[in-house]
This record gives C-alpha cells, structure tokens and sequence, in this order.
C-alpha cells in the first residue's frame, strides 16, 4: 500500500508534525547562513507560544547581530543601549511585575560593555531572564576579539591568536553570575544538533517557569558558532565549536535552585 | 505493522543554503541543491523518499524554513 500514497496525501494540515511558530514574523532573518541566532530566537518563541504568554512578554533586544530581534519576534518589545537591557528589564518587571520580561544579549553586549549591568542585575535577583548568545566574537562589527574570545583564537583584531599574556584571559560570565546569590538558575547550552536544540528549549521553559513562580534570575547562555567571524562554513564552525569552545565552556547546568 | 512516512516542505527562497540540515538527517533525505535561489544560495532540497518525519533537520534549521509532515500507516 505504501507505494500508493502521494506527496499530498501526506502533506496534509492533519500530519502536520513540526512549522515554525507563528511568533516569529515572516520576515527573512538578518543573520548569516547557519547562525545559532535564528534557532535560539524560535526557541524563545517557542516557549512563549506553548506558556501562552504572548500578550504577556516583553522583551529586550541588545545592541549588535540580534539589534533587529524585535523585527522577528511578534512580541512587544524594546531595544536598550548597548550592554544596558538587563537594567532596562529591571525598570520594565518593576513598573509591570505582572509581565514577563527577558533580554537577549551577546557576549559583546553582556560580557564586555554591559558587565555592571549584568552583575548587578544578577547579584540584585531581578525577577528576569537573560539570554546570552556567546559565540567568543563581536560578529556585527567585522570579528574583533571579544572578552570571550577562547585563548589563541584568531580574530580580526588578534590575527595571530589571542595571546593571553598581552590581551589578558577570556572572561567566564556565567561562571561568575553563578555564584552570586540573586541568581536561581544558570545554565550553559547549545543550538548546534537537534539534541542539543531539545535541551536548550527546556532551559528556556524552565527559565520562564522560574519567572512565573517570582524565583528570581534564570540566566541561560547559548554557545553559538558565528561562522563569518571564524571564516568557516556553517557545518565546519559547528565542527570547530565543538572542539575548542566546548571544552573551555562547558555545556550543563551550573547552578539550580529550587 | 504500523510504519510512518514523512515528508518535508522547504521554503526555497528563505532558505540560506547553510547546510546544518544535511548532516543531522538519519536518512540523507536533504542535500544541497545545484540550483540557486533568488538570493544566490544554494537552497536545500529532499532527494529521496526516505523521510521518516523526524524533524531534526527542522529544529536545527536557524531560519525555520522547514514544515514536517508525517503519516502513519497501517
């Protein structure tokens, strides 16, 4: 019998199994081919979608790649000045405590110029939740060295490596946000495999689960690869990622509270 | 005994030709094409009929450009 059923007699809206959500525009993402971004914005919105907290969400859009992430997210939301989204999130969650707000930063806007804000926002326990896309690069700008640049890695502006003697050691941000008392939940994950992209959805539920309940701060970082900076392909910067990001950041949970 | 059979639908012109879906498809059911799209990239296309409707190559797909279809048959 198998061979008698057609292309549209499976294509039908009954078997339908996995479309993107509706949260995300139809607009063509902004991002380079196989960037981690687009997955980790669907997952967001994933978990916006299945909570049903549509009308309920606001959030925060960084200034760097993801500066156009309110044009593809169907969501209300707000762009802060650069490094500064978790004290525009903790305005935002004070005036409407009933709201649910989080920010979606990378590691140029959360690691480098918003570290004050990113700690004290944490140290504070602000009921937020923090996105941090860490692909060890300012992506937008051309591929400079960023503070989460791995040690010998190349960029455009350590072009033999980083040379940790003279540019100084990478800075492990979810490490140190984890041991401050504010924060309920920190986690390390990845988008790169669809196991890894499971994963990842559940620390985001879980996050926005964590907010619901008045916890405090979910902090969940993304490694991502950034494959222009790397000057790779998509496929070959995943490769890379796994190799030399993974063992420097390793992926797990690193701090539950319950 | 029951078997599923999917199917995939791939929006060409979004689709950035970056390849992710190929190697997480258990059945090499994805492949580049030779043929561009509007934009110039090398979009992705299903080459055979051995698509069980996993949906790994949707999830990992950064622009979301593919719908799964899966259906049972007896």
């Amino acid at each position: 019998m198998a061979d008698m059923i057609t292309k549209e007699d499976i294509r039908k809206p009954e078997n339908l199994v996995y479309k993107k959500t509706d949260l995300m525009t139809d607009k063509v993402l902004s991002y380079c081919p196989g960037c981690g971004h687009g997955t980790a914005h669907r997952l967001v919105m994933e978990v916006i979608e299945e909570m049903d907290i549509q009308e309920k969400t606001i959030g925060i859009a960084p200034v760097g790649c993801s500066v156009l992430a309110y044009e593809f997210m169907d969501i209300d939301m707000q762009q802060a000045a650069h490094g500064r989204a978790p004290a525009l999130a903790t305005a935002i969650k004070r005036l409407m405590p009933e709201k649910f707000v989080f920010t979606y930063q990378g590691d140029g806007d959360l690691a480098a110029i918003g570290t004050a804000e990113t700690i004290h926002a944490c140290n504070r326990g602000e009921n937020i939740v923090i996105i941090f896309i860490n692909n060890g690069i300012y992506g937008m700008t051309g591929g400079q060295m960023a503070p989460t640049t791995l040690p010998g890695m190349k960029s455009s502006t350590s072009p033999y490596g980083r040379d940790v003697q003279m540019m100084g050691n990478p800075l492990k941000i979810t490490e140190l946000v984890a041991q401050l008392p504010g924060t309920i939940y920190v986690t390390r994950q990845a988008v790169h495999t669809p196991a890894h992209v499971r994963r990842t959805k559940k620390a985001i539920r879980k996050a926005f689960e964590n907010q619901k309940l008045n916890k405090g701060l979910s902090f969940i970082e993304i490694v991502s690869n950034c494959n222009s900076g790397w000057k790779m392909t998509p496929v070959q910067s995943n490769e890379w990622m796994v190799e030399n990001m993974f063992p420097f950041y390793p992926l797990g949970d690193i701090k539950v509270n319950d | 005994m029951a078997k599923v059979i999917g199917d995939i639908v791939i929006d060409i012109e979004k689709c950035k030709g970056c390849g992710v879906c190929v190697p997480v498809c258990p059945q090499d059911v994805i492949a580049l094409s030779k043929n561009v799209n509007g934009k110039g990239y090398n979009y992705a296309e299903s080459v055979n009929d051995d698509c069980t409707g996993c949906v790994n190559c949707a999830i990992v797909c950064p622009d979301g450009v593919i719908t799964v279809y899966r259906k049972k048959i007896e």
